[in-house]
């Protein structure tokens, strides 16, 4: 669409370009230094860092032909991920994790009374399954678009790494509100983790912290839930993208590798 | 060697490498290996038990269940409570050697399938499961459903003043052999005593 001419403004409100310095000693006027401070901020701290060829580098590739909705998968459960991370900082702070009534208290207390705590509760617990979704559709179309194969296997498996520390979080947060079905489906998932021959009995015993369900099952799952997983998936979410960023995302694959027509004629 | 004076057999700077290494090492061991024996040790703490009272012997009979609540871990509340279903032994049918242990044959409602618990309905004479379909006959012998072995028990012992007390948890296998308490899921009979092995933390009955 043709874009109309702008029209014809009186010269005194035409901008001019700023020079530096207007005022005729060289200094920088204070509007002008107000006007740039964004600039000036970033400019001091990429001077010291060089961050921004990092974020070139990340932010900035190039992208085969062909590549589509289904690339956006993994991003969707990274977003998923970051949304569990802070909603779940937010209801950590009132959450208590007491076996003797407090932990069920304290999730009616942000259900029922805490202000917005049934929103951001929620989102927690949607998001819990959402990203487990995602990260399955995801896998999917990482198989089915073959993009596992060489050279991205470590990311495959980084990603099998990732798979399994997700659902191990919606192992050990089922338990958390510390109602009928959270203790008899953690008591089910401990003892069907102690159906595995040798190890099985002192994987349990190491989930229960002890022979039966005990006073620090549920902090032992809490702090696993919290803390220990969180840090895992974010630092493994982090060598995911490395991998990604440094050996360019995979074109689809009925993209055919484009011949050079140059090429073919010097071999003629 | 390159890089070594006469005579030198590690140079320096494969020493200060060795150094450093085995000084980082020792730093990571310093708090990695305390924070896993604190996360593993409850593994090998074996708490003590109490026979816990249950009533005087003339509350069971041989004919039915008597249903009580006893408290396996203490300060949380609902959540450390089990069940018992008591009675009487009963020689017609109760076929395993008699010893001071089961004069009162205590089952565990734990279903043996993945630890759901068991209700005994007296209309079917049968216990039966919510969870996944188990279904134990009279004895707790596994009468259908994806259970592995029969229902576990409780040692009971009649004391003096003619009080029945419940000792400690125990498993047997289909043929009511004992063996110390395994979890639920974990078949005992033929090579599954030794895929599951026992546990250090569970409860035994104190020799005497
Ligand atoms: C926390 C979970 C995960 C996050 C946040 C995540 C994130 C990402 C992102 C942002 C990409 C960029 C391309 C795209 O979105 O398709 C990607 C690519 C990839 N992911 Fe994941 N991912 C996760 C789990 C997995 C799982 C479970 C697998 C497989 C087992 C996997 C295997 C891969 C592979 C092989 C690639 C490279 C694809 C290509 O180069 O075309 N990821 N991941
Ligand atoms: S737990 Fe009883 S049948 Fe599954």
């Amino acid at each position: 669409m043709p874009k109309l001419p702008a029209p014809p403004l009186p010269k005194s409100l035409q901008p001019r370009p700023k020079r530096p310095g207007e005022n005729g000693n060289g200094a920088v006027r204070p509007v002008e230094a107000a006007q740039e401070a964004g600039i000036t901020v970033v400019d001091w701290i990429d001077e010291r860092t060089s961050l921004s060829g990092g974020i070139r580098w990340l932010l900035f590739r190039k992208v085969p032909k062909g590549i589509n909705w289904f690339y956006t998968l993994g991003s969707a459960t990274m977003f998923a991920f970051l949304n569990q991370a802070v909603t779940g900082v937010f209801l950590a702070m009132f959450y208590r994790p007491d076996a003797a009534g407090g932990a069920y208290e304290s999730v009616r207390y942000i259900t029922d009374d805490a202000f917005l705590g049934q929103l951001v509760r929620a989102m927690h617990k949607w998001g819990a399954s959402v990203m487990i979704i995602l990260i399955f559709l995801h896998m999917a179309r990482v198989f089915f678009f073959g993009a596992y194969k060489y050279p991205r296997e470590l990311t495959w498996i980084i990603g099998v790494v990732l798979l399994i520390l997700t659902l191990a979080m919606g192992f050990t947060g089922y338990l958390l509100p510390f109602d009928q079905r959270s203790y008899w489906a953690t008591i089910v998932g401990v003892n069907i983790n102690g159906t595995g021959p040798f190890i099985g009995p002192y994987l349990s015993d190491f989930l229960r912290a002890g022979p039966e369900f005990g006073a620090t099952t549920l902090s032992r799952f809490y702090a696993i839930h919290m803390m220990l997983i969180p840090g895992l998936i974010a630092a493994l979410i982090g060598a995911h993208l490395y991998l990604i960023t440094k050996l360019g995302i995979s074109a689809p694959p009925w993209i055919k590798a484009q011949e050079d027509p140059g090429l073919r004629e010097s071999q003629v | 060697m390159p890089g070594t004076f006469d005579g030198e057999t590690v140079t320096r700077r494969r020493f200060m490498t060795a150094v450093t290494h085995s000084a980082g090492g020792v730093a990571a061991m310093a708090f990695t290996l305390p924070a896993l024996g604190f996360a593993i040790g409850p593994l090998f703490s074996r708490e003590p038990f109490d026979w816990q009272p249950i009533g005087p012997t003339s509350d069971f009979t041989e004919q039915t269940y008597v249903t009580r609540v006893l408290t396996i871990v203490q300060g949380i509340g609902e959540a450390g409570n089990s069940i018992a279903y008591v009675r009487k032994r009963d020689p017609a049918i109760d076929t395993e050697p008699e010893d001071q242990y089961n004069h009162f044959v205590a089952l565990s409602s734990r279903c043996m399938h993945l630890g759901c618990p068991v209700r005994f309905v007296s209309a079917a004479q049968r216990f039966i499961c919510p969870c996944h379909g188990g279904v134990y006959d009279f004895r707790g012998m596994v009468a259908g459903g994806p259970p592995v072995r029969p229902l576990d028990r409780f040692y009971t012992r009649v004391t003096s003043a003619g009080m029945v007390e419940l000792g400690p948890r125990y498993s047997v296998n289909s043929e009511l052999h004992r063996f110390s308490p395994r979890d639920p899921g974990q078949p005992l009979d033929g090579v599954g005593q030794y895929l599951y092995p026992k546990r250090f933390d569970t409860s035994i009955l104190p020799q005497s």
